[in-house]
């Protein structure tokens, strides 16, 4: 079974981060027939034409899940939130917030907008690792996606 | 922001479920797991309903930090009440995730449809919904920032 992630983020370091956490959880011997593959985007205007298969995405797979910062150039997470959340075609996958913001403001905002769940890193190294394993752990292992894989 | 003041703020999670066997292990899982879990426990859609809505013999209901909802109910099934949680704005906040015995494509879609947070189904063997149960504890109660709304009906 392939799964693809989609990464929002912004910080180079926090992507180098989190695809060695998922490449380590992909070796894993848990699920063998499983194989997870990361897309980065680094901006919200490169998610949407990540998602909506633009430009030079265009042969882009739709994501299973979507990993999203708030904080982003050009585009904020927020509005790709909201955007994701406000397309009919795109609102089914579970679009994980994952930023630096604990403000309450963001948190309450955030699922006003239907973002599945709402996670604030950590600044801790070892922290920010166990938190993408439990990502993956738990929206990758445990959870039902659902199955939308169609061409185009 | 982990000081000792928040480990007394109780979580209020309610349970809609109408399987005694699963109710029972579901508390026994969470009392084992999280000292700060207050879960709350109703039979059927219309009883989950009232509950929310603070009606009859739940007007004092505290308003739930998670909702754990089975989709096969008796009175109204879960995937109205879905809608109806999803559909309110004063409600549509509280992370709702399906648990259920299906794992039906149609039910999947469904829901994520109606905007469930997301849809677990549950395991037939003891050992594996009791980790389910612990996974729920580990990733919602203990990672997830939930919306803190105390207050407004």
């Amino acid at each position: 079974m392939r799964l693809d992630v989609l990464l929002v983020e912004d910080s180079p370091g926090d992507v180098r981060l989190t695809q060695e956490v998922f490449r380590d959880a992909n070796m894993s011997a848990h699920l063998p027939n499983m194989s997870i593959h990361l897309h980065v985007a680094s901006d919200g205007v490169e998610a949407m034409a990540f998602l909506r298969h633009e430009g030079d995405q265009v042969d882009a797979p739709r994501p299973d899940l979507i990993l999203l910062d708030l904080n982003l150039p050009r585009m904020d997470g927020r509005e790709v939130l909201a955007r994701i959340k406000a397309d009919d075609s795109l609102k089914t996958i579970p679009t994980v917030i994952l930023t630096t913001s604990e403000s309450e403001a963001d948190i309450v905002k955030s699922y006003q907008l239907q973002a599945n769940c709402y996670l604030s890193k950590p600044v801790q190294l070892e922290a920010f690792e166990n938190l993408v394993k439990s990502i993956n752990d738990f929206w990758l292992t445990k959870v039902k996606l659902p199955q939308q894989k169609q061409s185009g």
